[in-house]
């Protein structure tokens, strides 16, 4: 049907405005749910990383199991590139992360920034026989996009006790495994970040099957740039945590 | 007299569900397949159907969005101005699309997380527009309703089938991810063919190559074979 301009014009301003009120009511609405389901998320991510070495089953766990050992066995900590931890008061003055909290960072927006401004989450488990994990977060470059992961280190602050892996696009069935296949996480565990005298080694992922047990896990066939990817993110993300290691070894 | 008057009224009135409805739903499950004859929506068809579960989300809310919006656009049709009539129609199934969203971050947060970027895309899927355009714009509401069922379940089926046979043959369960996985086949021991005891299957290692897109493709392809060998209508003539 043909109509003439003003016809046009209201017909498409009370469309858009009622199409704008449905959807900001639904998202005012839901707001709160999304947010919770946003942080467990993130938590369940966390978790996965410690998840082999205590037994954790993270996929089975309901909301309010995660929220629970999170609030009475998980310590957060943020730190700037110094290795001087902040307050959340501190971290609030700097950007305004809801609660000044590590788990709240946002590691994409972080990742943007300079280096030398940016702000470490570190987040500490509390197991079984006062047993202590140091879990920190990376984020780097795969294929497509961006992947993280969640890198869990023994109280030695050498040896990997589990990692975690996240991806934005990586392909499925290729890339995508790094999280989707549970070995290539598993694989990390026991590998050491630094070598018998001392230097940063990092773990890398070597095409074509590991070398060097200590320092090396396997490839991924078909998903070499996303492995390189990790390697890099892996040998990147976990220096700048360096300082930190070296001030909580001499205490 | 006033008999006389209404008799002919209650003839005219078109039936609920008589067979041109019917057929609204059962056209697109065979003769007019949305994938496999019109080949519309391939490339969500392509990208979701690694694996059931996300497939039977992404099947619903295409069948959401399909209905909803032919039934808003059958409602709105005799007022939507033609010079901006893909506009409008793109408003309708955006807001629909974004009402998905938000409603799976809300209750299902890691379905959200894993078809993200595809709940996003059921917007430029070509079987929605395809059928607002074709269909929407000039039938009533209720036929309109029932044509978006019928094409979003003739979707959803192919998507499934699809995605059966990819998530078995590529990774040797069903439904992975939903809660409810189950083992299948492969080598381990708590896998449901038990095939380090049976050799009914025990020799079969996960393909990786059915969980690439490119499976999708040929997959997709053998079912249009098939479809058209076992309806001989659908074959060119020419």
């Amino acid at each position: 049907m043909q109509h003439n301009t003003r016809y046009v014009v209201t017909f498409v301003l009370i469309l858009t405005s009622v199409v704008a009120l449905l959807l900001t009511f639904l998202n005012e609405a839901w707001k709160e749910k999304m947010e919770t389901n946003e942080a467990i998320f993130n938590k369940k991510a966390i978790l996965k990383a410690v998840a082999t070495d205590v037994g954790f089953e993270v996929d089975d766990m309901g909301d309010e199991e995660v929220l629970s050992i999170f609030d009475n066995q998980v310590e957060q900590k943020v730190y700037d590139m110094d290795g001087i931890e902040l307050t959340p008061e501190e971290v609030l003055s700097i950007r305004k992360y809801k609660g000044g909290q590590a788990e709240f960072i946002d590691m994409a927006k972080e990742k943007k920034l300079d280096e030398d401004v940016r702000l470490l989450p570190m987040f500490i488990f509390n197991g079984d026989n006062n047993k202590k994990y140091y879990i920190i977060s990376v984020r780097g470059n795969g294929l497509w996009d961006e992947i993280w992961g969640n890198i869990a280190l023994e109280n030695d602050f050498t040896t990997i006790a589990g990692a975690s892996f996240d991806h934005k696009g990586e392909t499925p069935g290729l890339g995508a495994e790094i999280k989707d296949n549970p070995v290539f996480p598993a694989s990390f565990k026991g590998k050491k970040i630094y070598n018998e005298a001392g230097a940063f080694t990092s773990v890398f992922v070597r095409k074509g099957g590991a070398r060097d047990p200590l320092h090396e896990v396997d490839g991924i066939s078909g998903a070499t740039v996303t492995a390189d990817g990790v390697s890099e993110m892996m040998a990147r993300g976990i220096k700048y945590y360096e300082p930190i290691f070296a001030a909580a070894k001499n205490k | 007299m006033a008999d006389t008057i209404t008799k002919p009224e209650v003839k005219k009135a078109e039936p609920w569900f008589g067979k041109k409805e019917r057929q609204l739903i059962s056209d697109p499950l065979n003769d007019n397949n949305p994938i496999t004859v019109q080949v519309l929506g391939i490339c969500s068809a392509l990208a979701v159907t690694t694996l059931v579960y996300p497939s039977l989300v992404m099947a619903v809310a295409v069948i959401f969005v399909l209905v909803f919006s032919n039934l808003i656009t059958s409602l709105l049709r005799t007022y939507i101005p033609n010079q901006v009539r893909m506009i409008v129609q793109l408003i309708i199934i955006a807001t629909l699309v974004t009402v998905v969203e938000l409603t799976l971050k809300a209750y299902s947060y890691d379905v959200y997380k894993k078809l993200s970027v595809f709940i996003g895309l059921i917007i430029t899927n070509c079987i929605i527009m395809g059928r607002l355009e074709a269909f929407a714009m000039s039938n009533k509401p209720w036929k309109a309703t029932l044509d978006g069922l019928g094409n979003g379940l003739g979707y959803g089926a192919i998507l499934i089938a699809v995605a059966l046979v990819r998530e078995l043959f590529g990774k040797g369960t069903l439904m992975a991810g939903s809660g409810a996985e189950m083992k299948i086949i492969g080598a381990s021991p708590d896998y449901m063919i038990n095939t380090l005891e049976s050799t009914l299957f025990g020799w079969y290692q996960p393909n990786n190559l059915m969980v690439l897109p490119a499976a999708a493709l040929f997959i997709i392809g053998i079912f249009i074979w098939i479809h058209r060998s076992w309806n001989p209508k659908l074959v060119d003539i020419s």
